[in-house]
């Protein structure tokens, strides 16, 4: 009888065991509302973007380079036809002034999009619920490398097709290629 | 087990083979019902198969996960994401390493017992002497290992997961600095629903895949003491072929969908 208690402990302490795992599995690693683990201590800041580009939601966003938040989540506003991003800040910065700018911006040259915040100078800071108000979107890195080669072309075709007039016709086509940059800057 | 005066070739056997498997499942399947009156069978093949496995499938765990965390960190920095490195680690051991290696542990620790155990029944003639008693072996000895197995790969798979990250965050938090709210944020961000159940499908088809060889191996043993050795050694090699072969298959379904 001994033996079979013994036996009947392990395996219960196995099962439970087992499961609380997989409860922890399902439930905990899957961001989602269930989640006791890492309950952030956050305040939510929401902002409207023109273009997200591909954004997506736990996206960081950052200060100065140092990660402050994360995109909680994104939604569209049907009125003026524009993205709403929230955003969940970290508690411990607290001091970010309202008048502050969210930028769109990639990691690198080809990895994930994130949300720069840029300072401003007004003495009220962010809390729970404001909005940010100047923004800036998403560069598309295809329409620009488009706009560059549509360039490229008529400036090529413009001083003759000669395969000798190809090498003069490099140094102006990249002139325009930074102007252009600013243009998509200034537009939002 | 061939009838005796007939050799088949080479492909036939392999077809048999396959037949029989698959007929030997189907015989389980009818008796899994009957045997779920006798959860006292199932849970003493619980005990021996699933949590008899814990401390090596704990063990193989921590040091898998520990290893994805030093990996993982090692090649993200050179992009400077090292704070993805639980995502590395999660999606690593949820969607391949929980399930494969704990099928190929389960196979090797537990499946190697249940061939021998059966094939000894055999081979001392208690599995015809409980035939003669009108106690059917399929359903008081074969039904319940098998269940017994199919029950404990999942937790033991669980089990597997949970420790893995555990070393994963024991690396990549206090041995490597990655922040640790970051490192769970970013994971939790990752990882989704449908990852988890991925990985659970594998597990529970892994562990009817290595049970059902096991059973089989040693239910049809050749009665003698080599014929068990061979059993044994062709449970382990079947089942990790299986488990490998299964794993692509499925990962290649889950990603179609």
């Amino acid at each position: 009888m001994r033996s079979n208690r013994a036996l009947e402990i392990g395996t219960g302490l196995f099962v439970l065991l087992g499961f609380a795992s997989l409860f922890f599995l399902t439930t905990q690693l899957p961001g989602s509302r269930l989640a006791i683990l890492n309950k952030e201590d956050t305040y939510q800041v929401t902002a409207k973007f023109d273009n997200i580009g591909d954004l997506k939601d736990g996206a960081p966003v950052s200060l100065a380079g140092v990660r402050i938040g994360r995109v909680a989540s994104i939604g569209f506003d049907q009125n003026d036809f524009k993205a709403v991003v929230t955003m969940a800040i970290d508690r411990r910065y607290d001091h970010i002034p309202d008048d502050s700018d969210a930028s769109i911006q990639t990691q690198g040259l080809l990895g994930g999009k994130l949300i720069g915040i840029g300072p401003g100078g007004s003495e009220t800071y962010l809390k729970n619920g404001s909005q940010i108000d100047f923004t800036q979107s998403a560069i598309v890195l295809e329409n620009l490398v488009n706009k560059f080669f549509a360039n490229f072309s008529n400036k090529g075709s413009s001083s003759g097709g000669d395969a000798g007039a190809a090498a003069p016709a490099t140094p102006p086509a990249a002139g325009p290629a930074p102007a252009d940059h600013s243009h998509t800057k200034e537009k939002p | 087990m061939s009838a005796p005066g007939i050799t088949d070739s080479v492909p036939v056997r392999t077809l048999r083979q396959l037949g029989s498997v698959l007929l030997f499942l189907l015989q389980i399947l009818r008796q899994c019902v009957p045997a779920l009156a006798q959860p006292r069978l199932i849970v003493a093949q619980i005990y021996n198969s699933g949590a008899r496995s814990v401390i090596i499938v704990m063990l193989c765990g921590f040091f898998i996960g520990m290893v994805l965390g030093l990996q993982g960190f090692d090649l993200l920095q050179r992009f400077g994401s090292e704070d993805a490195v639980g995502i590395v680690a999660a999606l690593g051991l949820l969607k391949e390493l929980g399930p494969v290696v704990t099928a190929l542990l389960f196979a090797g620790r537990a499946g190697t017992a249940l061939t021998s155990e059966i094939g000894l029944m055999r081979v001392t003639d208690q599995l015809t002497a409980m035939e003669m008693m009108a106690v059917d072996p399929m359903r008081y000895v074969v039904a319940p290992r098998f269940l017994g197995g199919l029950i404990a790969v999942p937790l033991l798979v669980a089990i597997f997961d949970m420790v893995g990250l555990f070393g994963a965050q024991l690396v990549g938090v206090h041995m490597m600095g990655v922040d640790a709210g970051s490192f769970w944020s970013q994971t939790q961000g990752a990882v989704a629903f449908h990852d988890v159940i991925e990985g659970i499908i594998k597990s529970v088809v892994f562990g009817a895949a290595c049970s059902l060889i096991a059973v089989y191996e040693g239910y049809n043993v050749d009665p003698t003491a080599e014929g068990v050795a061979l059993a044994t050694t062709r449970t382990v090699v079947a089942s990790s072929v299986l488990t490998l072969l299964f794993d692509y298959t499925l990962t290649a379904i889950f990603l179609k969908s």
